[in-house]
């Protein structure tokens, strides 16, 4: 078995996600390469190597493999597959993007979001917003599979750096598609999918500028600020904070919905938290049926003597 | 500039649904379905599009059983020119999706393709993607906002982080994001005259594809349930709980 792991880069850095693909990888068993494609990414290979369980590292370091688009990233990653039976990246945005791109290129089925390994051709998946657990067996030559972070522990840093950075020449052309722009949202908090405390906003905090109910309790808690799509939909606040099915996956430690009626689409997002807690004025919502702590009353009073006490 | 656009008939996302007491799958039967959300959202793109005098033509294509022609003529009441059904009962993965619509992308020459980014049955994310795989065309998925440009496509995309912006060539794959538009509701006269539109039933054997995927599906379970929780009379309370039982703070 020999593992090709697609690195996820953040501002051509190397992102959290990375090493709970690389646990996954470990958890099917074999060689595990790492490959960090880009432009300027010899920092990222360099973290990549300290990773745990890392063989190799193999980077692609060309402005063709900038912003990571997904006509360059297939193609460079149909040279490389031949060497691998399974080719996995995290399902971020960019895995999602690129990886069935390959597949289809190589004539194989991809694997969306596994949460679990049963072996190396046996993988554990949620269907139906999570509502279903499918078991998938894949007889194809090369698997390729995204990877739900949230259901593989992170591999620890090594320190030692012990993996071989190697370079790849492969360099292709694209003329298809070109970046434009980008605007990214700013934040000193920690990132969504990997924070340990979420505390996410609905519909019932009325507005944009009522979000900053949640930064003083977010600050002392460390925690990450998320939404449902509701708040999202309605402009409250951008869509890279929302929380559900179409939004990102999250397991935290402790996960805080405030004014959230609990939807299916949102409960995909986030069912899997070690702790939830229900902020609600509706003692009906759907939240509550989740919720390992409910506490039914109105944010705008609840909000304030929590962030005073917490 | 003809524009293609696939969509999916669903268990309609407002079901609760169940796993079969085999756990061979989930149990559809008697179960309300539905266009998926996100083609809902592609065909209004590509109706927008005629409406903008961009899009001549649009094309409504859905691959699945015999019942998917009420979804292809629902695209037909929202402003789809004509439809084309390939009809098969078989569980077809994204693989074999895509190959489908990769040979109606060949024989339509269409200067665009619309998808929606998953269909919330499989939850896959993967068709779109295949599909420009396939026809070696550019792919804009997760669009939040599609702009054409003369010959290049200005597509803004969901990722990660914010947003970013691309320019494709043309012709290209499209996926749309739930942010892309407001889908209409198609009016009581549209939906009458939809039932004098054209509709192509073809099968998978006509474009000699075989559905069968190495991808079997062993099992379905439901996931774990959560224990139903307590709820807390103050603040204080609360605090108490996370801080002393459930160790969290």
């Amino acid at each position: 078995m020999s593992i090709l792991v697609l690195a996820d880069l953040h501002e051509g850095q190397l992102a959290g996600a990375t090493a709970h693909v690389v646990a996954a990888a470990e958890a099917i068993g074999g060689d595990i390469d790492v490959l960090v494609a880009g432009e300027g990414v010899q920092a990222a290979a360099e973290a990549a190597a300290k990773l745990n369980g890392v063989t190799k590292v193999r980077v692609a370091d060309n402005v063709v493999y900038a912003h990571q688009l997904a006509e360059p990233l297939s193609a460079l990653l149909v040279e490389l597959a031949d060497d691998y039976t399974h080719v996995l990246a995290s399902a971020s945005t960019t895995g999602k993007n690129v990886l069935p791109r390959l597949a289809a290129l190589k004539d194989v089925s991809q694997l969306s979001d596994i949460i679990a390994v049963d072996s190396a051709d046996t993988f554990k998946r949620p269907i139906y917003a999570g509502n279903a657990i499918a078991t998938v067996k894949s007889d194809d030559a090369l698997k390729v599979i995204t990877v739900r972070t949230t259901g593989f522990d992170a591999v620890s840093e090594g320190g030692s750096g012990s993996a071989s950075i190697e370079a790849v020449d492969v360099v292709v052309e694209n003329s298809q598609s070109s970046f434009v722009k980008e605007e990214l949202a700013q934040s000193d908090r920690p990132e969504l999918g990997g924070a340990k405390v979420v505390i996410s906003g609905g519909r019932g905090m009325g507005n944009g500028e009522n979000f900053k109910l949640l930064d003083g309790i977010a600050d002392k808690l460390g925690a990450a600020i998320g939404a449902s799509r509701a708040a999202v939909d309605a402009g409250f606040v951008p869509n890279d904070m929302q929380v559900g099915q179409t939004g990102k996956i999250v397991a935290p430690e402790l996960y805080i919905a405030v004014g959230i009626s609990g939807a299916i689409q949102h409960l995909a997002g986030m069912k899997d938290s070690k702790v939830i807690v229900a902020i609600n004025k509706d003692d009906e919502a759907p939240i509550f049926q989740v919720a390992d702590y409910g506490l039914v009353g109105d944010l705008f009073e609840i909000l304030p003597e929590l962030e005073s006490n917490i | 500039m003809k524009v293609l656009v696939a969509v999916k008939r669903v268990i309609d996302y407002n079901v609760k649904i169940r796993v079969k007491a085999d756990h061979s799958d989930v149990d559809l039967t008697n179960v309300k379905m539905a266009m998926n959300p996100f083609c809902e959202i592609a065909v209004e793109e590509a109706v927008r599009l005629k409406e903008k005098g961009v899009a001549t033509e649009v094309v409504a294509v859905s691959v699945g059983p015999k019942a998917a022609q009420e979804q292809l003529r629902t695209s037909l009441a929202l402003g789809a020119d004509r439809a084309i059904h390939i009809e098969t009962d078989e569980r077809v993965e994204s693989l074999a999706v895509a190959k489908l619509l990769a040979n109606v992308v060949d024989e339509e020459q269409p200067g665009l393709v619309i998808l929606g980014k998953q269909a919330i049955d499989t939850d896959n994310n993967q068709t779109g993607q295949m599909l420009a795989a396939l026809t070696n065309l550019p792919q804009g998925t997760f669009a939040s906002e599609v702009v054409v440009d003369g010959d290049k496509l200005h597509v803004t995309r969901e990722i990660d982080g914010g947003l970013q912006t691309i320019a494709l060539t043309l012709p290209a794959i499209v996926t749309t994001d739930l942010r892309l538009n407001e889908p209409r509701y198609a009016k009581l006269p549209d939906i009458m005259k939809a039932k004098k539109k054209p509709m192509d039933v073809r099968t998978p054997a006509d474009f000699g594809v075989e559905v069968a995927s190495k991808v079997s599906l062993l099992k379905v379970e439901s996931p774990a349930e959560r224990k139903g929780g307590v709820k807390v009379a103050s603040v204080d309370e609360l605090i108490d709980k996370l801080k002393n039982e459930a160790k969290v703070l």
